[in-house]
């Protein structure tokens, strides 16, 4: 049994009926109206609970939590810059480890997250991020993935979808937005042979609550990925954060699934998995894109997927 | 009790900052910063040093988990050079105002282009503007000593930011010199164990770096700079502590056959030892010369080096990194003197010599040339500044 498996092998879930009421993460904050980012990140504190530092990259889960001198933290928290948020957590853990072993202090439970969006993650801080995998440092990092750089002003990211419509990847004549396919983090994570890896969407809260508790109980570092719906930057409705949350989970765009000790588990196979278009259609991101890329764009996506369904032995 | 011994002063360093029994150590390799880390990870191996060694992937990380560590409040350590410490620089301005008394030993090396790994003084000038305290040593020693006062000064709650001692890349950090090195037990009676300000505790939750908008940034700037000048008489205590339980003195500023010295020369860092030598032959030969040199760069000590310095006829000012100002000004270390003087209502006549850049030997003879250089020119007809021993 691997160690990850180990650690999790008595794991008892979260569910609707025993939801923590802690909430490391007050109401209050500066988010945008219908932030799909702040309510993933709330759910995870919850599942998290106080005994834990935090270390946040720059962007706006920082931005919006931490105007002095006001702050919607009620866990110690650290920010320090954009690309080194896991640098940070691997001192913090450092220190914590050091200070037990040498009866400075008396916490040995404490738990040590650090977060960032796609771009502190994916782009400027993918090289921190790899060394503090590799070090082995008992973490969790969350990447809160809204596929682009919202906090400045939706330019593009190496996370930011195939076609997708932003500041620094307009459409026009010659071009027909994100020109790229969105980088694989999961995968990169995973080829780092830590214990444990996944996707979650806040439109499947008991889901994700309890992928980043099994984070936070194994040993070492553990990665979740989290999709995080930005309606500032995607142009959809207000109130349809979670509707297209789901919707990319029902398309196959964005499949939750596990990565246990190397061993893939598919969370959720939509029985009836529809058209890329019902994804699309309430995002004004997409909006430009003609019908043979639209059929382009499905084709890559099902054969994605369909490589997950032959991963996780489906 | 102390053990006088043979030893490189890389190694007497990282002896040092095991002897301050530091928590967390972080670090990437570069030269001539390596024996320092190398010496540390095998203390930490053979379980000489109870601290955890951070491998890290880049020298921004090393200050990152620097920050990360000083700030759950561990007693933290790093050390870099030149290119490191242009990676790490971003780092290193959040850290100052932050408070963080992480201690760093910066082994001092020429910035690229050309790449060079010898030594020269860009890399400090590079900190200067960061927020931290600079201490600079002259020979293996200091750089030890200094070391142990580093973490003093830098964890006194007076102070409570970060403090680098900068010694000369291979002209010190290569060498073998004969050393003072403390017991475990003598550096505990100087160095009390560290009481962080604040940290970051679950039990008593605080948040750390927030967003500072235009109402606060100002305010928040001008507290660091307060705590900054409130540090210079801290130092000198600690500087005084030290030669109560040690018995080596150190001053802000130290002097050289300065008290009738009509030239003194300003250096800083390992041409101080170079300078003495010249300066003995030259008195020898009856020319009125001394020296004052920097030992504490930031804050800057004006009033300490006017006091010097300030009834000096002639000023042999000198830099150790080249400066890219359009030519109309002198280097940095001269542009600092030079305000302090002009402050005081002082002019005397002053050269200013880029010596020593990326390796470059400076010799006795230089040392003489210049003097001779200041003395003989007439006020005025010096230019902001001469590069010194390069060919043509």
């Amino acid at each position: 049994m691997g160690i990850a498996s180990e650690a999790l092998k008595n794991f008892k879930g979260f569910s609707l009926k025993n939801m923590p009421e802690v909430e490391p993460l007050s109401p209050g904050h500066r988010a945008c109206q219908g932030c799909g980012e702040v309510l993933a990140l709330r759910q995870a504190m919850k599942a998290i609970g106080s005994n834990v530092v935090v270390c946040s990259a720059t962007g706006c889960m920082e931005i919006i939590t931490s105007p002095f001198p006001q702050t919607a933290w009620r866990v110690p928290w650290i920010h320090v810059a954009f690309e080194n948020a896991a640098a940070v957590v691997s001192g913090v853990e450092a220190a914590y480890k050091a200070m037990n072993r040498k009866k400075i202090i008396n916490q040995p439970e404490v738990t040590f997250l650090a977060y960032g969006g796609d771009g502190a993650t994916a782009d400027i801080g993918l090289q921190a991020l790899s060394g503090a995998l590799e070090r082995g440092h008992n973490f969790v990092y969350l990447c809160l993935d809204n596929e682009a750089y919202m906090n400045t002003g939706i330019q593009r990211s190496s996370s930011t979808p195939f076609g997708a419509s932003t500041t620094t990847s307009p459409p026009g004549r010659k071009s027909s937005g994100q020109a790229t396919w969105k980088k694989n983090l999961p995968k990169i994570a995973v080829a780092h042979g830590i214990p444990y890896v996944a996707t979650a969407s806040p439109a499947y809260p008991v889901d994700l609550m309890n992928k980043v508790k099994k984070a936070s109980l194994v040993p070492g570092p553990a990665y979740v990925h989290i999709y995080s719906p930005c309606p500032t930057g995607w142009r959809c409705g207000l109130d349809e954060s979670l509707e297209v949350a789901r919707l990319a989970v029902e398309t196959k765009v964005f499949p939750l699934y596990e990565v246990i000790d190397g061993k893939y588990f598919l969370s959720r196979k939509p029985s009836n998995p529809r058209p890329i278009t019902a994804y699309f259609k309430p995002q004004r991101r997409f909006r430009h894109l003609k019908e043979d890329e639209v059929a382009g764009i499905q084709s890559i996506v099902d054969d994605e997927y369909n490589d997950l369904l032959c991963r996780c032995g489906i | 009790m102390s053990r006088r011994v043979g030893i490189e002063v890389s190694l007497a360093v990282a002896e040092a900052v095991g002897l301050c029994d530091v928590d967390v150590i972080a670090a990437y390799p570069i030269t001539p910063q390596t024996h320092i880390v190398e010496h540390l990870s095998e203390l930490v191996a053979e379980g000489h040093l109870d601290a955890e060694f951070i491998p890290v992937e880049s020298e921004h990380s090393a200050m990152s988990a620097c920050v990360g560590s000083s700030a759950a409040g561990a007693r933290t350590f790093t050390s870099t050079s030149s290119q490191g410490y242009a990676l790490m620089s971003e780092i290193c301005y959040i850290a100052s105002t932050l408070r963080l008394p992480i201690v760093m030993a910066v082994a001092n090396r020429a910035i690229s282009a050309p790449i060079s790994i010898w030594n020269d003084h860009a890399d400090l000038m590079y900190a200067r503007d960061a927020g931290w305290i600079q201490l600079v040593s002259e020979n293996g020693q200091e750089a030890v000593d200094l070391t142990f006062m580093a973490f003093r000064i830098a964890e006194d709650k007076r102070v409570s930011l970060p403090v680098q001692v900068n010694l000369d890349g291979f002209i010190m950090s290569h060498v073998i010199e004969p050393i003072f090195l403390p017991d475990a037990q003598e550096v505990k009676q100087f160095l009390p164990p560290f009481e962080p300000l604040l940290r970051l505790d679950p039990e008593k939750p605080i948040t750390i770096g927030p967003v500072g908008m235009p109402d606060v940034y100002t305010e928040a700037r001008k507290a660091h700079d307060e705590i900054l000048k409130a540090s210079k008489p801290i130092i000198g205590e600690v500087f005084d502590e030290f030669e109560k339980q040690f018995g080596r003195r150190y001053k802000i500023i130290e002097t050289y056959k300065i008290e009738d010295a009509e030239t003194v020369i300003v250096a800083m860092g390992s041409l101080s030892q170079t300078a003495a030598t010249a300066i003995d032959a030259m008195r020898q030969r009856g020319v009125k010369v001394g020296m004052a040199s920097i030992r504490l760069f930031r804050p800057f000590p004006a009033a300490e080096l006017v006091e010097a310095i300030g009834k000096a006829k002639n000023l042999v000012l000198l830099d150790r990194a080249t400066v890219f100002a359009g030519g109309e000004i002198s280097g940095p270390v001269a542009l600092e003197v030079k305000s302090a003087l002009f402050d005081r209502g002082l002019s005397p006549k002053t050269a200013n010599f880029l010596v020593g850049i990326g390796g470059r030997d400076v010799t006795g003879q230089n040392f003489e040339e210049m003097v001779e250089r200041v003395v003989t020119a007439q006020k005025g007809d010096l230019p902001p500044y001469e590069f010194i021993n390069v060919r043509e």
